[in-house]
């Protein structure tokens, strides 16, 4: 492991998955092919030796959850923490900063690579891309093309507007960024606006900072529907 | 583990899959460079059978390429290390047959996923250190110079002594590692090239001798012969060793036909040729490799002059420009650097 890198992995394991039919346990801890979908994806960020350390961030009553099913899968591992997530996903990312701060070592320059722990499909391409942006834009977003029509609706069941779609893109993950600049925007929020801003890159918009593009795939799906795991389970076996 | 792995599934149309690798007593090596040959190229562009076609995709393509070591549960290796992967898979090994021989064997790009992956997951002997100061472009293609060594090995303990002079049929790139290594392995015998195109000649310029096989003099004679043309194309070259090779000579056949060659038998009894053939290569192959090109650094520098394009992939339209230009290439290797 390169011990200089100064980057880390944030895992954010912290929904409940309420969307997830009637299951009661996170998605994250849900299986396909017999493994838990958090440790297909943390696998991914083990093989990438850039990580200083890779900190996953899980509610607060699956803490103790996450690290058994991690020392199962890791055992004798010192690379990956287990930390107490927030209330909001961008609190999340702000435990996962204070960490750093607290128990490893930060400067200006520190990247966090943030990314969803029910995206296991994520791509040694994708993040190495979101290291380089995030250590020469400050941020980056991983994205693919828009491949529905978007549509506004005007809040009364008609249309507003119809954007180009050319210009339109779903957000993936991960989204890297320089991890102090993040917490000093944070911070500048008020109340109503950390309630409203539910996405980390668009907090660095209005604080006027660019993000950069990244190139996703379409197989980088999120686990979020009940449909999603019968999806995953087909991809993988093929 | 998941891996991402990129097959072919149809002629021209590649694929996207998954594996979960079992990683224990296993190495993990993130593919850097990799490069094509006529095997991929054949399948890509659907020039094997349909039964053929129909039996072996969707599968990865590539047999050629190196990468570097980031997970390694044996302790083989260090991080970060560079390696050449081996495309052969033994499962036994025999102490009369070589591992590239045995009928349980599996080959990458072949009968097993290739080397477009994500990540290669094997065990440690599936792959052997390069040199540090080795240009990793053109260490992508150290595949086909093993497999050249290899048969040039297996010729040295086949082949009678008087090797004063060896003849190598093809123009193409087989053709000028198996003669380059020829030069240096065998350093007392005089080298001469047999070929069609006489700007393709012209590139040996560490050769004795290079002939336009439509010129071969009458009174020219050699010892032992090396085949390295292929295709339909075989039959004469094949023809031309037989009429050229002095009696109890050795031929050493390397192309890869996809038909059936008509020998001169008569002429082969006559003469009391040997006649073997070479596939693919194994571990010590590499080994040997390796400590040639350490030994003689100056083979690498002609092995450079066959880096032909190299194409960045990050995408499967990427993959697919790498394939197209190749097919127009002239000569050359094309190299992919493995980004995706």
């Amino acid at each position: 492991m390169n011990s200089k890198s100064n980057v880390y992995a944030l895992i954010l394991a912290g929904g409940k998955g309420s969307r997830m039919g009637n299951s009661e346990k996170p998605k994250q801890f849900l299986e396909i092919c017999s493994k838990p979908i958090i440790i297909y994806t943390i696998e991914k960020f083990m093989l990438y030796n850039s990580f200083e350390k890779i900190i996953v961030l899980a509610p607060k009553q699956w803490v103790k959850t996450t690290e058994d099913i991690i020392a199962k899968y890791f055992p004798e591992n010192d690379r990956i923490a287990v930390v107490c997530g927030g209330p909001t996903r961008n609190e999340t990312i702000l435990n996962g900063i204070n960490y750093i701060e607290d128990n490893l070592s930060i400067d200006e320059d520190t990247i966090i690579v943030t990314h969803d722990a029910v995206r296991p499909f994520v791509t040694h391409r994708i993040i190495t891309e979101n290291i380089e942006s995030a250590k020469k834009y400050g941020a980056c977003d991983t994205v693919i093309p828009a491949t529905d029509t978007i549509v506004v609706d005007d809040k009364n069941n008609f249309i507003d507007d119809i954007p180009d779609r050319s210009k339109m893109n779903q957000g993936q993950t991960p989204q890297s960024f320089k991890a102090l600049t993040l917490k000093r925007h944070y911070q500048t929020l008020t109340s109503e606006e950390k309630e409203i801003l539910t996405d980390a890159c668009k907090i660095m918009l209005l604080k006027g900072e660019k993000v950069h593009l990244v190139q996703g795939e379409v197989f980088n799906i999120k686990i979020t529907y009940p449909f999603d795991i019968k999806m995953a389970t087909a991809i993988l076996e093929g | 583990m998941l891996n991402t792995v990129y097959r072919l599934k149809s002629p021209r149309h590649f694929e996207v899959a998954f594996t979960d690798e079992q990683t224990t007593g296993k190495v993990i090596v993130r593919p850097l460079y990799l490069s094509i040959c006529h095997a991929d190229q054949r399948y890509y562009q659907g020039k094997r059978a349909k039964s053929v076609l129909d039996q072996k995709l969707p599968m990865a393509l590539i047999h050629e390429g190196i990468g570097q070591v980031i997970f390694d549960d044996t302790n083989t290796f260090k991080i970060g290390q560079p390696v050449v992967m081996i495309p052969n898979m033994p499962n036994e090994t025999n102490e009369n047959i070589a591992e590239n021989y045995l009928y349980s064997s599996k080959f990458r790009g072949s009968t097993i996923d290739g080397f477009m992956q994500e990540y290669i997951c094997a065990t440690p002997d599936r792959f052997v250190p390069l040199p540090e100061d080795i240009d990793l472009e053109l260490a992508a293609f150290l595949e086909i110079v093993t497999v050249s060594y290899h048969a040039i090995s297996r010729f040295m303990k086949i082949a009678h002594n008087n090797r004063k002079e060896i003849g190598v049929w093809g123009d193409g790139n087989l053709g000028f590692i198996t003669a380059l290594l020829l030069k240096y392995m065998l350093p007392d015998s005089r080298i001469y090239i047999f070929g069609v195109d006489s700007n393709k000649l012209a590139d040996f310029t560490f050769a004795d001798r290079c002939i336009l096989v439509r010129d071969i003099p009458v009174n020219l004679k050699i010892d032992h012969a090396f085949e390295c043309v292929g295709t339909a194309a075989s039959a004469n070259a094949i023809d031309q060793i037989i009429d050229t090779i002095n009696p109890e000579g050795t031929v050493s056949i390397l192309g890869v036909s996809e038909d059936r060659v008509p020998i001169n038998t008569r002429m082969v009894l006559e003469k009391g040729l040997r006649f073997f053939g070479s596939s693919r290569s194994g571990r010590e192959d590499y080994i040997g490799t390796i400590n040639l090109l350490k030994d003689n650094p100056n083979i690498l520098q002609y092995l450079h002059t066959l880096v032909g394009y190299i194409k960045n992939v990050r995408t499967i339209n990427d993959i697919v420009d790498a394939f197209e230009t190749d097919i127009s290439k002239i000569k050359g290797k094309t190299i992919m650097k493995w980004e995706v």
